[in-house]
C-alpha cells in the first residue's frame, strides 16, 4: 500500500489547519507524524481517512485518486482509522464493537471468526470483556479495542491517531509493542504522536508538523539523534 | 379488582401504540439528531391507502400489508425527497424541508381525495368484544397488545442481532465513527426511514381503527403524542421512548379514570402539566443517551 499525499490544505472556516502538506507511506512502512498540540497532526489524518473534506491537494492510494472520498469508501480501498477522541460505542459489547469492525467483509464469517480469535490472542484482556459494554471498560482497553475494531477490516494501511494520548507509563509500553507487532506483519502504519521517543523508536520514517506546515521530515534515527528537535518543533 | 384489571388493559394497549409511534420517531432523531416533522404523515399514507384499498375485494390483511407498505415507501420518500438533499448543508434548512414534506402530502391529500372524513375497512374482529378475566374489553386493545408486543420483540431482536441494527446502534452515537468503519450512512439513514415507516404505518391500523376514518390532518395527533413520549423518555434512547409512551399512556388513563366528568375535557392540560414536572425533574429525559454524538 502506498499512500501519496500532496498539497493537502484543509480549512475550518476561516482557519486553515493545515497548509499544504506532502506525505508519503510506503508499503509496509511505519511513518510517524509529530508536532505540537493544533499542528494539523489529526486533521491531516481525519483528511486522509475521507473524514472531512480537504479544501485543496491530492490524496493517492496505489495511484489512485482519492481525495474527497466518503470514510466508508476509504474503509473499502483497504484504510483503516484510529482517531484520538478513540470513539468506542460505549453502548456496543466489546464483541459487538469488533463485528461492526469487520463490517466491509461481513460475508467473510471464517474469517472474521478467525481474525477475531487473533484479536482477542493478541489483546487477552478484550477476550476477557468480550460481553462487557465498551463504555464500561479503563482507557487502555478501550485503546486496544479500538486498533483491534480498526484490524477487523483487514486493513493494509491503518492511521493511529495518538494511541498513548491519557495512558499509563505501563499501558504505553503495552501499545507500543501491539504497534510493533502488527508493524511486524507487513501493515502500513501512520503514526501521529505527541510521545516523540516512543514514536521514533517504532517508526522507519518521521515527518515533524508545525503551524500546518512539515517543518522537518527524514529517518526517524536522524530525527531522534537531532538534539534540538523538541525545543525546535515540539516546544511551540 | 376488575376495575384494575380494566385500567392495565387500558394502559398496555393505549402505551403500545404510544411505544410504537414513539420509537418510530426517535429511530431517526437518534441517527441524524433532527425531528421527522413529516412523522405524521407516514400514518396518513398507510390511511388513505387503507382507504383507496377499501372497495377492492382482498382480505383485510392484504389491505393492512399494501397500508404498512406505503407508510414504509412514505418513510423512504422522505428521507430522499426532504432531508438527504440538504442533510449535511444545515440543520435550520432540514427542519424546514419536513415541515415542507408533511405540508405537501396532507395539501396532497385534500386536493386529490378529501378535506371530509373518508371511511377506511376494518376487519369485524376490531369492532368484537372479548371477556378477560370478567372483564368486557375491545379485542382491538388486546390486539394492539400483542402487535406491540410482536412489534417490540423484533425490533430489539434486529438490532440486537443483525450487523445493520448494530451498525445502526452504533451510527447512534457516533456516526462518523461508524462511517469510518466502513457503514455506509446513506444505507443507515435509509433503513432508519424505513423502519420508522413500518412502525408509523402498523400503528395506523391500530390507531385509525378506533376512529375508523382518515382525514389529511390525521397525522398531527400521532406525532404529538411520539414527540412528548420521546421528550419524556429521552431523546437519545430507544429503551426511553418505549419508556415514554408507557408513562405518559399511563398518565391518560389515570386520568381518564380519575377525572370528574367535567374536567374530562381539560385532561391534555394535566397530561401536560405532568410533563412539565417531569421535565423540570429530568431535563435530559427519564432515559440518558450515550455521553457524546455528533452529526453528519
Amino acid at each position: 500500500m502506498a499512500l501519496a499525499v500532496d498539497g493537502l490544505e484543509v480549512r475550518y472556516g476561516g482557519v486553515r489547519a493545515v497548509r499544504g502538506v506532502d506525505i508519503t507511506v510506503g508499503d509496509g512502512e511505519v511513518v510517524a507524524l509529530l508536532g505540537a498540540n493544533g499542528a494539523g497532526k489529526s486533521s491531516t489524518l481525519l483528511a486522509i481517512a475521507g473524514a472531512i473534506r480537504p479544501f485543496a491537494g491530492r490524496v493517492r492510494l496505489d495511484g489512485r485518486d482519492v481525495t474527497g472520498t466518503t470514510p466508508e469508501r476509504m474503509v473499502r480501498a483497504g484504510v483503516a482509522m484510529v482517531p484520538e477522541t478513540r470513539d468506542v460505542f460505549p453502548d456496543l459489547t466489546v464483541e459487538e464493537n469488533l463485528r461492526l469492525g469487520a463490517y466491509v467483509r461481513r460475508r467473510d464469517r471464517a474469517g472474521v471468526e478467525a481474525d477475531r480469535a487473533a484479536m482477542f490472542a493478541l489483546f487477552p484482556r478484550l477476550a476477557e470483556r468480550a460481553d462487557q459494554t465498551a463504555g464500561t471498560l479503563s482507557g487502555g482497553e478501550q485503546q486496544m479495542l479500538v486498533i483491534a475494531r480498526a484490524m477487523m477490516s483487514r486493513p493494509r494501511l491503518l492511521l493511529l491517531d495518538e494511541p498513548s494520548l491519557g495512558l499509563a507509563p505501563t499501558i504505553v509500553e503495552q501499545i507500543f509493542a501491539m504497534i510493533a507487532e502488527l508493524a511486524a506483519t507487513g501493515l502500513s502504519i501512520l503514526l501521529v504522536e505527541q510521545n516523540v521517543s516512543k514514536a521514533l523508536a517504532v517508526a522507519s520514517r518521521a515527518y515533524v508538523m508545525r503551524l500546518g506546515r512539515i517543518a522537518a521530515a527524514g529517518p526517524a534515527r536522524e530525527l531522534a539523534a537531532a538534539a534540538d528537535l523538541e525545543d525546535h518543533y515540539l516546544g511551540g | 379488582m376488575t376495575a384494575a384489571i380494566q385500567f392495565v388493559i387500558d394502559v398496555l394497549s393505549l402505551g403500545g401504540a404510544y411505544a410504537l409511534m414513539a420509537l418510530g420517531l426517535v429511530i431517526v432523531y437518534g441517527i441524524l439528531r433532527l425531528v421527522n416533522f413529516a412523522y405524521g404523515e407516514l400514518v396518513m399514507a398507510a390511511g388513505y391507502t387503507l382507504y383507496l384499498v377499501g372497495g377492492s375485494p382482498l382480505p383485510w390483511l392484504v389491505m393492512a400489508a399494501l397500508a404498512v407498505a406505503a407508510a414504509v415507501l412514505t418513510g423512504i420518500a422522505t428521507d430522499y425527497l426532504a432531508f438527504r438533499p440538504v442533510r449535511t448543508k444545515s440543520v435550520t434548512a432540514v427542519l424546514i424541508t419536513s415541515f415542507a414534506f408533511s405540508t405537501l402530502l396532507q395539501n396532497a391529500a385534500q386536493l386529490l381525495i378529501s378535506p371530509r372524513p373518508r371511511s377506511i375497512p376494518l376487519p369485524e374482529v376490531f369492532s368484537d368484544t372479548v371477556t378477560v378475566l370478567g372483564v368486557v374489553t375491545p379485542a382491538r386493545n388486546l390486539i394492539t397488545i400483542a402487535a406491540a408486543a410482536v412489534l417490540l420483540a423484533l425490533f430489539t431482536l434486529a438490532m440486537r442481532r443483525t450487523i445493520l441494527g448494530i451498525a445502526m446502534r452504533a451510527a447512534a452515537t457516533h456516526f462518523t465513527m461508524a462511517r469510518m468503519l466502513g457503514v455506509p450512512a446513506n444505507l443507515v439513514i435509509t433503513t432508519a426511514f424505513a423502519i420508522s415507516g413500518l412502525l408509523a404505518g402498523t400503528v395506523a391500523l391500530l390507531w385509525l381503527g378506533r376512529i375508523g376514518t382518515v382525514v389529511p390532518r390525521v397525522g398531527l395527533e400521532p406525532l404529538l403524542i411520539a414527540f412528548i413520549a420521546t421528550v419524556i423518555g429521552g431523546m437519545r434512547s430507544l429503551e426511553g421512548a418505549v419508556l415514554g409512551g408507557f408513562l405518559l399512556a399511563f398518565i391518560d388513563t389515570s386520568l381518564n379514570y380519575t377525572l370528574p366528568q367535567d374536567l374530562l375535557k381539560f385532561r391534555d392540560a394535566f397530561t401536560f402539566s405532568l410533563v412539565i414536572l417531569i421535565l423540570l425533574w429530568r431535563p435530559a429525559g427519564l432515559v440518558r443517551g450515550p455521553a457524546t454524538g455528533q452529526r453528519t
